[in-house]
């Protein structure tokens, strides 16, 4: 790792101020991506301000149909959340499958939401729920916020404060894991709004990042069941293709998962 | 360069580290406390798992200061003087180790696992729980007979408290 200054914030203003006095300023969160590919020597920030151990940045709220996750919230927090597993299961769901159980403690949904992965786990969820992205100074639309590969709406200095996401009358998540890397070799998040709109999200699939399904989503408006999916065929063109699976693999993948996911909705 | 102050199996400390510093780096070099090994140096392995507030963690994919105020123990804060943790006297036991690289790791992790799990823990759990450790020597077999005896002897002692 090439000599990097660490900050603790002592709040999102502190963070924002100290951001902008640095060269080249990273904020860290759970450090689950940023501290591996600073290790490799992929990435050389002047300044790291570190947001996890903000207490206006952590914790869960419940009210009415609306979940909302603060950004530095672990993803084991997440998973083990009565009010979540109770309004969202599949978010609740999706969280506990994040990485490894050493990961899960200190991985956050802020920090893979800005990282913006193409084979994470969260952005699945946040575009197939169309949840909506806070920051210290906007609210972003999930359908505004993905911009293709570890690429994202936010400005340079922008800090994720928030996710809200509505709560669907239905929704599963299901992955094939890449057995080493636990990322998603390929993963669909399927949900039925309460107001009978279907969005369906893939992650792991494409060279652009997250996507909505919309030959899935069509079927699923005509019959919410796994065996509407029997008939659909996931175009390949656009799809990540590498020594893990090809494209056309991952396409068939995209439409067993969603499968899996329906089931796992109920 | 910053101080970073922390505990260390209860111990508090002071340490002067360059803030690029990894927790693993401090407790092994500024501490001398060798027992948490680093294996794969890419968070994967898990041979660099402590507890820091309580919960298992990479100390490798953690920077020290991030650590500063924290609670960390490591696998030499287990026993008690001569007398070893339940975990440990499992792994010695069940025989949970062949080179025994992965298993302070191991140990780290399989205690938080029991707290986690406490009495309903069964084999699926563990080996599923395990995957952030890779053992090398693929002792698996051994290590969670290990960690399945450890959670019962740790509700045992857990009940005589």
């Amino acid at each position: 790792m090439y000599e990097t200054n660490y900050h603790r914030a002592s709040s999102v203003a502190d963070a924002a101020a100290t951001f902008a006095k640095g060269a080249e300023s990273k904020f860290l969160a759970g450090g689950q991506t940023l501290l591996p590919v600073m290790k490799q020597r992929l990435a050389a920030p002047s300044d790291v301000i570190d947001l996890s151990k903000l207490q206006e940045l952590i914790g869960i709220e419940v009210s009415g149909d609306t979940v909302t996750i603060k950004a530095a919230t672990p993803h084991y927090d997440v998973a083990q959340s009565d009010a979540v597993q109770k309004a969202i299961p599949a978010l609740a769901n999706l969280a506990s499958m994040i990485g490894d159980p050493a990961v899960r403690y200190r991985g956050t949904i802020g920090g893979s939401l800005a990282n913006n992965d193409p084979a994470a786990d969260y952005p699945a969820a946040v575009l197939a729920l169309g949840a909506t992205v806070k920051t210290n100074t906007r609210s972003i639309a999930a359908e505004d916020f993905f911009k293709g590969l570890f690429t994202t709406a936010l400005e340079d200095g922008e800090i994720i404060t928030a996710v809200s996401f509505p709560v669907p009358a239905k929704a599963g998540y299901a992955k094939m894991r890449h057995p080493a890397s636990r990322f998603a070799l390929t993963g669909v998040f399927v949900a039925k709004t309460k107001s009978g709109d279907v969005r369906v999200a893939a992650t792991g699939a494409s060279q652009s990042g997250v996507m909505r399904v919309a030959p899935i989503e069509q079927a699923l408006k005509a019959n919410w069941a796994a065996s509407a999916l029997d008939s659909v065929t996931i175009p390949a063109s656009g799809l990540l293709a590498d020594i893990h699976g090809s494209a056309d693999y991952r396409a068939n993948l995209v439409k067993v998962m969603g499968q899996r996911a329906v089931t796992a909705a109920g | 360069m910053s101080t970073v102050k922390l505990t260390v199996n209860g111990k508090a400390v002071s340490v002067d580290v360059e803030d690029r510093t990894l927790l693993v780096h401090l407790l092994r070099e500024n501490l001398n406390l060798t027992g948490t090994h680093v294996g794969c140096d890419t968070s994967q392995c898990g041979a660099c798992v402590v507890h820091v507030d309580g919960r298992a963690v990479k100390s490798c994919t953690m920077l020290a200061g991030q650590a500063a105020g924290s609670n960390v123990t490591t696998i030499e804060g287990l026993a008690k003087g001569d007398e070893l943790h339940p975990m440990q006297a499992a792994f010695r036991d069940n025989h949970g180790l062949q080179c025994g690289y992965c298993t302070p790791g191991m140990i780290m992790s399989a205690v938080d696992i029991v707290h986690r799990h406490g009495g309903k823990l069964d084999e699926e759990t563990v080996r599923q729980e395990l995957e952030g450790n890779i053992c090398r020597c693929t002792g698996y077999h051994n290590i969670v007979k290990a960690v399945l005896d450890a959670a019962g002897r740790m509700k045992v002692a857990q009940a005589a408290e």
